[in-house]
């Protein structure tokens, strides 16, 4: 049986700040795992062909992910994300930024603050996400950071897959 | 030829914001649009200036007067972005979703 998924995407301009909410069809056990293990991350968080690689992964208040973004050609995109706030299977923060594969901070493009949100009614977890960022510039150099630097094929491709 | 400005530096400033606001109305001219700011109308003047740069006004010259109107294409262009910014999450979920499903029969 398939429960009520629902997804939602606001983008707040005066506060720099976009909302996501999902629902996942799970517990929230299983939901925090795959958000906060790396194994578990690699195998959804880029959108196919695109396929992430965790290079190093330390889960605690000081700690850092460094992966990137990798394109079937070869292509890398590296990131770090520096955990500042955990509290287990109920919410996490960190500080997202570009860097190269040397984890020197790309200070051209803007850092954004990640804040997750996990809670479970009746064996569906939400998990309510804001994205924070300094300015609005920031918030829009990042979405442009996201996509003109290699998402965009992917994206085209997704969206001839959804008006199909 | 890069333009000196783009955009996102064009709505960064909440004066420009709310100059791009009035303009969803309708074409005006500067010193009606100073009109609506505690600013001097040299202030909005720069403000409108480097909104043409930007691209996101386009001035027009009606008799005498300059009137300013908005270049929608360039409103779409940022709402295009977000639109992209929202299916790869949409994208990312759908993925997890079969993870989870995956994740499930494995621990049962």
């Amino acid at each position: 049986m398939n429960k009520t998924i629902f997804y939602n995407f606001l983008v707040n301009k005066e506060k720099n700040e976009i909302k996501v909410e999902r629902s996942f069809n799970a517990p929230i056990d299983l939901v925090w795992d795959a958000w906060t293990d790396p194994e578990i991350i690699d195998q959804w968080w880029a959108p196919k062909p695109w396929y992430s690689k965790t290079k190093c992964m330390n889960f605690e208040v000081g700690g850092r992910r460094l992966y990137a973004m990798c394109s079937p050609e070869g292509q890398e995109h590296w990131s770090i994300q520096d955990y500042i706030k955990i509290s287990p299977k109920t919410n996490f923060k960190f500080i997202s930024a570009f860097v190269d594969k040397d984890e020197n901070i790309n200070t051209k493009f803007a850092s954004s603050e990640w804040n997750l949100i996990f809670s479970e009614t009746n064996g569906v977890t939400t998990v309510r996400i804001t994205i924070k960022h300094k300015s609005l510039a920031d918030l829009e150099q990042n979405i442009i950071m996201g996509f003109k630097e290699g998402f965009t094929k992917t994206l085209n491709y997704l969206e001839k897959i959804l008006t199909k | 030829m890069e333009s000196r400005r783009d955009v996102f530096q064009a709505i960064a400033d909440p004066t420009r914001r709310a100059i791009i606001l009035l303009l969803t109305v309708g074409t005006m001219t500067p010193n009606a649009l100073a009109e609506h700011f505690n600013s001097s109308r040299q202030a909005v003047s720069k403000h409108l200036q480097i909104l043409t740069e930007c691209e996101i006004v386009k001035q027009e010259q009606q008799g005498r007067e300059i009137h300013y109107h908005l270049n929608s294409d360039k409103i779409k262009e940022i709402e295009k972005w977000l639109e992209q910014f929202r299916q790869l999450l949409a994208k990312r979920f759908d993925q997890l979703d079969t993870v989870l499903e995956q994740l499930k029969s494995k621990r049962k």
